[in-house]
């Protein structure tokens, strides 16, 4: 220690000591930055903004489904359908056993002794623990009888009563008297009510799949088990099992057709393939353009000339990625081993042949391997640029959110894409070790 | 090593003539597989592209020649009034912006969370070297989840505006980043951990001064690459969403004829802005990892 002079113990303490504030600028930076994007995004406001309600909403829909027992107070018709849908319509003599109609009466019970009865005069709700909420036209106001004091959980207008427990929720309007019971599960997910297979429990179902008599003699029963599931009209199956395959159709011919189109492009602008020094730089500016206008304008673009579809798709995919395969194709061309095209052009090859048994065989797998890492993310870009082109699992997602109520599906939707993904993910790993192992 | 040097005596020779036919059917049945196999992957692609066109609203040869006319007409309306492009790209400077804040911000916290999923799924650094299956798995699922997908759900709960956009960025961020850095760490050199171990420093402090100063350059450049990726999607995500440039575009895009000169005026900002933040990173990426 002794022998160290006084100059560079100074020099290497004052750069300690520079280190340090760098090391804590660093983070000051970050967080000042963050402190600012707090700011300009209003995340104070968000607290106001935010609809925690439309959360429990979307939560309680991902799991649930709804039952409207509706009976319309000019007619009187009783209507039983999940999810209030024409599709789930629950046909007259074959109602839920927790719905009974005698005569003008129906009662509803909605479980742990929430009892609702509609009759002639108007419609009651037994709420245990609180008692009876009655309720009746009289003229064109809605007579309200319930305990006092009223709880915030029951909403009274002039023109209308809703009444939110934990067992349902209950309107009445002057038109009409609707009931919603809620239960855990995606009700009709292989049969609609329609179907003979309908209500039957998973015993019954395979006790008629292997040996049952035939509900419909025209075929065995596993295959109108299969017709009906793939025709569900409520859960849509055929569609959504095209969209997924629309979306993965996408991402297969958007990442080949690039590699297809950028493999002699990338010949072309690799320096020592291509001696002609402005046709390379040419193509190099042409990739980078392609790069920077970025998917999102070439799939508007494409999309006025083509229209919606999985095509417009698949060819906004094929656009943005030769401007990337392009490059990487390139540079891989660039670094390869010159020995075996030599070796190749000592037997007196031409060009095409040196390329073909020179040049190939090297860069096959390295190109391929990004080509697959490419196909996997572009299955997720698919889902997006569908989205916007209108085609695949991206468009049914977009639709099924905007229209607010069909959580249930949106919550399909996003597990079906998510294994989609990770499927993609699987077979191009897969393929991209078997690849580099050779 | 007589063996070789004097050639194998054991066994009959192989004769010269068997050998060469042998290897030409080696050749020729390897070919055939190799053409196989480029049949199918054709015919694959012919048919997908044949079943994409026919499910498409316009075919693949009415829609080529009006490929140009769309960008076109744009061009010929925006030639007109380009007068008031440079002005109009001004006015959209604030939305850029926001377009940019959220990328940033995104990349920012997505790595932060990246760097602390990265570190405890990999082996040899892991807090806990037992719970190592559960991050990775953890990063796989939200790599998997697409942004749209997250950000619009949130934008339901949320309301508008950008932190929807935000989360679902930083969320796929955390697991794209977090892989990426997690086989960085891999190779990082764990004498400095053992040294550190050795003067009894914590968990936080191995991590802090033993592997953040070694992996720093790698990661930093994977976070700028993810900059770059998140710039797009930022743009995306505003397009189908909302809040940023993408939206400004869409609103543009909706209005049509009239408003052709605003939506040049966010191409060109937008290619630019993108253009620019690649040539950057770029150049920056390249000094970071090459010292």
């Amino acid at each position: 220690m002794a022998s160290l002079d006084a100059a560079l113990i100074d020099d290497i303490s004052s750069r300690f000591i520079r280190r340090r504030l760098v090391a804590l600028a660093l983070p000051a930076l970050v967080l000042a930055y963050l402190v600012y994007a707090a700011l300009s995004f209003d995340v104070a406001g968000l607290a106001a903004r935010a609809r925690l309600d439309n959360a429990a909403i979307l939560l309680s829909d991902f799991w649930n489904y709804k039952t409207h027992v509706t009976r319309n107070n000019r007619s009187g018709a009783l209507t039983v359908a999940v999810e209030g849908e024409a599709k789930g319509t629950y046909p007259a003599g074959k109602l839920p056993d927790w719905v009974t109609v005698q005569g003008a009466v129906t009662t509803i019970d909605l479980g742990r002794g929430h009892i609702v009865t509609y009759d002639d005069a108007g419609a009651r709700y037994v709420v245990p623990g609180y008692g009876t909420i009655d309720i009746r036209p009289e003229g064109d106001r809605l007579a309200l009888t319930a305990p006092e004091p009223l709880p915030d959980w029951l909403s009274v207008s002039d023109t209308r009563i809703s009444v939110k427990t934990d067992a349902g929720r209950f309107n009445y309007t002057r038109s009409k008297v609707e009931t919603f019971r809620y239960q855990p599960g995606w009700e009709l997910f292989f049969f609609t009510l329609d179907s003979p297979f309908h209500d039957r429990s998973w015993g019954e179902l395979a006790a008629l799949a292997l040996w049952g008599d035939r509900v419909d003699s025209a075929r065995p029963n596993i295959l109108a088990m299969l017709h009906d599931v793939w025709t569900n009209k409520m859960w849509r199956h055929a569609d959504v099992a095209w969209a997924i395959f629309e979306t993965m159709l996408m991402a297969f011919l958007g990442s080949f057709g690039a590699a297809l189109v950028a493999l002699p492009l990338g010949f072309l602008a690799a320096s020592n393939m291509m001696p002609l020094r402005a046709l390379r730089f040419a193509l190099r500016r042409v990739f980078d353009f392609i790069r920077g206008v970025d998917g999102l304008i070439w799939t508007i673009i494409l999309s006025r000339a083509f229209g919606p579809g999985p095509m417009t798709g698949a060819l906004a995919i094929l656009i943005t990625d030769t401007g990337s395969f392009g490059k990487l194709f390139s540079e891989a061309l660039e670094n390869i081993d010159e020995k075996q095209v030599e070796g190749v052009r000592s037997t007196g090859a031409g060009a095409l042949l040196r390329a073909r048994f020179g040049v190939i065989p090297q860069v096959t797998p390295v190109l391929l391997s990004q080509v697959l890492y490419y196909l996997e993310s572009n299955t997720r870009s698919a889902t997006v640029i569908g989205a916007i082109v209108g085609g695949g699992i991206g468009l049914m997602l977009t639709q099924a959110i905007i229209t607010q109520k069909d959580w249930e599906e949106v919550a399909y939707y996003m597990v079906l894409i998510v294994l989609m993904v990770m499927l993609m993910d699987t077979i191009s790993g897969w393929l991209r070790r078997r690849l580099i192992r050779g | 090593m007589v063996d070789i040097a004097f050639g194998p005596d054991r066994g009959p020779k192989p004769e010269p003539g068997t050998l060469r036919d042998s290897y030409l059917q080696q050749v020729q049945r390897r070919r055939l597989y190799g053409g196989l196999l480029l049949l199918l992957f054709v015919v694959l692609m012919a048919s997908g592209f044949r079943m994409a066109e026919d499910r498409n609203a316009g075919g693949f040869l009415d829609g080529l020649p009006m490929l140009g006319a769309f960008p076109a007409e744009v061009l010929s309306e925006a030639w007109e009034k380009r007068a008031e492009v440079p002005a109009l790209a001004i006015s959209y400077l604030p939305s850029l912006i926001e377009t940019l804040n959220i990328a940033a911000v995104a990349t920012l916290l997505g790595a932060l969370a990246a760097m602390a999923l990265a570190l405890l799924s990999t082996r040899g650094l892991a807090r806990w070297p037992r719970a190592t299956g559960i991050f990775r798995r953890l990063m796989d699922a939200l790599r998997a989840v697409p942004e749209i997908v997250v950000a619009l759900v949130l934008i339901f709960i949320l309301g508008g505006g950008p932190i929807p956009a935000v989360i679902a960025i930083a969320l796929h961020t955390a697991g794209a980043l977090g892989k990426l850095f997690s086989e960085v760490a891999e190779n990082a050199d764990l004498k400095p951990v053992e040294g550190l171990t050795s003067v009894g420093a914590g968990w936080t402090q191995r991590m802090w001064l033993g592997v953040l100063p070694q992996v720093a350059p790698n990661w930093i450049s994977y976070a700028l690459l993810r900059f770059e990726i998140n710039v797009r999607a930022s743009a995306i995500l505003g397009f189908v969403g909302e809040g940023g440039i993408g939206h400004e575009l869409k609103l543009a895009m909706q209005w049509g004829q009239g408003r052709y000169d605003q939506v040049v005026a966010i191409f060109l900002m937008l290619f630019l802005t993108i253009a620019l933040i690649d040539r950057l990173s770029d150049r920056f990426r390249t000094r970071m990892v090459k010292g």
